[in-house]
């Protein structure tokens, strides 16, 4: 998990007014999907093409003001995939190659290098858009590139909530600790269960008594959002400019 | 969590992220609309705070042995407590956040990962959940048993789904065989700790409000209100013993020597020969497949668990449709 206790996505955004920021959210997300799945389908001999793509992410982590450690921070989450990388090339079979005394698998070393190179693109890529975008207006992005107003509702209102469980299930955990329970093995696992089981009931209730509110208000089954954010095609080109680096670079590297 | 699902991008080849997207946007787009019937514009408030309840028990962390600690993967019980139409979108919603908003898991691998972590868990436990009812006394002690077990076995096919897919679409010279193993071996045990924890937490929430457990509607009030009557004990030492016999059985074909099978490869130059066999040119990718001695029981195998995990989500999404039904839900 990409923090520990306490609020999950509060440490996502950095605030800021750079061009990135401005950016209508939905040209971000397409910009997004279009790099990602670029770089997904790079044949992993093209090194050059990743070092394109690379350097196209920090030209905008640069531009969007993103400081690098932030970006580091949160590349926490794919840490166990490159750590299963690392071993590859001690297991692969085929030709081996010797690397500082060392008799390693030509094959597990590129497989390595796939994993290493695609999961830490596609990830720095999406912590971007996150710590460029608000949560609120990344979901009024994803309500205009036409995704099921439901889902978005949905979403949306995890989010609301989300800090306000975790709070309360970190109020009931202290308050168990108060009374001298530290559960240190699973079989006494049932006190912190039996909280959560609690905790569901609560959030349910929760969620019927918000409805009733929504009701109340004249709720239609439409949440009113954020007035759209004019955007033109300078816009799609700007926020489409590190996936078309990315695709020339392909391109170029796939040609020679 | 000791091994996260949560895959990066390429991870597995772009052709298994596609299929599996693919597969994925299919399921998710019934669900929506099956969703919609049965909670009607309640949906969007209630699977909200559903969703963020299930984000923050994958947050929670609980205690496993001596201060080392796991988290819930919750797709079981959201299946069991929600219904797995709702339970499935909402499990996705987490999924797809986890990955869009934190990057953890990537947003190509969603395909997979949305399959592994909450299709495969909630309409496979929802399955298993109902067979085991049918076994079990139709009572609130029976409920619990059926979601522990239902719990403890959605793990365990999550970690066969990942395999397969591995099987098909390897990015990296690991033999079906080791992943196959490895996977289901370590996810055996934490499908002890989900199945323990998911069958207190629908125990507790039957004892204060049975009518919010999906799984629990066909019951009258009266079978409702019976306490548990499997204790903690008999409920540890079965579950314990159906691991057992679960890594037993899985054991036997991961049969221990990965390694001497690496090195066997190596000595007799497999990746040559494995080209002239016929399975070269098959959908399988040669990752998988490579440097396995025995591709006959490796196939078997392979096959034999994609259609026991293909019957058991079947079976989950054809009795989900069946019990949609509006039961009773009472409003409070």
């Amino acid at each position: 998990m990409s923090s520990g206790a306490g609020h999950p996505h509060r440490h996502l955004y950095v605030d800021g007014s750079t061009g990135v920021h401005d950016l209508p959210p939905e040209t971000k997300i397409v910009g997004l999907v279009a790099f990602v799945l670029l770089v997904a389908v790079t044949p992993r001999e093209l090194v050059g093409a990743f070092a394109v793509d690379a350097l196209a992410l920090g030209a905008t982590a640069v531009a969007a003001r993103v400081p690098l450690r932030r970006l580091a921070t949160r590349l926490g989450a794919i840490v166990p995939f490159i750590a299963f990388a690392v071993f590859l090339p001690f297991l692969g079979d085929g030709a081996q190659t010797s690397v500082v005394g060392l008799e390693l698998s030509v094959d597990g070393l590129w497989a390595a290098w796939n994993i290493i190179a695609k999961a830490t693109l596609g990830a720095s890529a999406a912590i971007l858009v996150t710590a460029t975008t608000p949560v609120p207006d990344l979901l009024a992005g994803l309500s205009r590139l036409r995704l099921p107003s439901a889902l978005v509702g949905i979403v949306s209102f995890m989010f609301r909530y989300l800090d306000l469980i975790v709070d309360q299930f970190s109020r009931m955990r202290r308050a168990m600790a108060a009374r001298a329970h530290d559960p240190r093995w699973i079989t006494q696992v049932r006190p912190i269960a039996a909280s959560a089981g609690t905790l569901f009931v609560r959030t349910y209730e929760r969620g019927e008594r918000i409805h009733g509110a929504m009701l109340a208000r004249g709720y239609s089954g439409r949440m009113p959002g954020p007035a759209p954010t004019p955007r033109g095609a300078s816009h799609w080109v700007t926020a489409l400019l590190p996936a078309t680096i990315s695709a020339l670079g392909l391109l170029a590297w796939t040609i020679t | 969590m000791i091994v996260a699902m949560h895959a990066p991008d390429g991870f597995l080849e772009p052709s298994v992220a596609l299929l599996t997207g693919l597969l994925s946007l299919s399921i998710l787009a019934v669900a929506v609309r099956m969703s919609h019937d049965e909670l009607g514009d309640r949906q969007v408030p209630l699977a909200g705070v559903a969703a963020a309840f299930i984000f923050a028990a994958q947050m929670v962390n609980f205690p496993v042995a001596a201060g080392t600690s796991g988290h819930l993967l919750g797709g079981a019980l959201a299946a069991i407590l929600l219904g797995p139409w709702v339970g499935v979108l909402v499990v996705t919603v987490v999924v797809v956040v986890q990955a869009l908003v934190f990057a953890d898991g990537g947003l190509t691998a969603l395909g997979y990962n949305v399959l592994n972590m909450a299709i495969v868990p909630t309409f496979g436990g929802w399955a298993v959940f109902h067979w085991c009812r049918r076994i079990l006394p139709a009572n609130a002690s029976g409920v619990v048993g059926a979601s522990g077990v239902a719990a403890g076995t959605t793990v365990v096919l999550s970690a066969i789904a990942f395999s397969l897919e591995w099987l098909f679409g390897a990015s990296a010279p690991v033999a079906f065989d080791t992943v196959f193993g490895a996977m289901v071996g370590v996810h055996v045990f934490i499908g002890i700790g989900e199945a323990l924890i998911t069958a207190l937490v629908v125990s507790t929430v039957l004892a204060t409000r049975p009518d919010l457990v999906a799984g629990a509607a066909d019951l009258t009030p009266e079978a409702r209100s019976t306490r548990p009557a499997i204790g903690r004990r008999p409920f540890v030492v079965g579950a314990v013993l159906a691991s057992l016999f679960v890594a037993v059985v899985v054991s036997q074909f991961a049969s221990g020597e990965p390694d001497g099978l690496e090195r066997v490869a190596t000595d007799e130059g497999f990746a040559q020969s494995a080209e002239e066999h016929g399975l070269a040119d098959s959908a399988f990718a040669d990752y998988a497949t490579r440097g396995i001695d025995n591709e006959q029981l490796s196939l078997a195998v392979a096959g034999a668990s994609g259609v026991t995990l293909t019957l058991v989500v079947g079976h989950g999404l054809a009795s989900s449709r069946r019990r949609l039904r509006p039961g009773t839900q009472p409003a409070p």
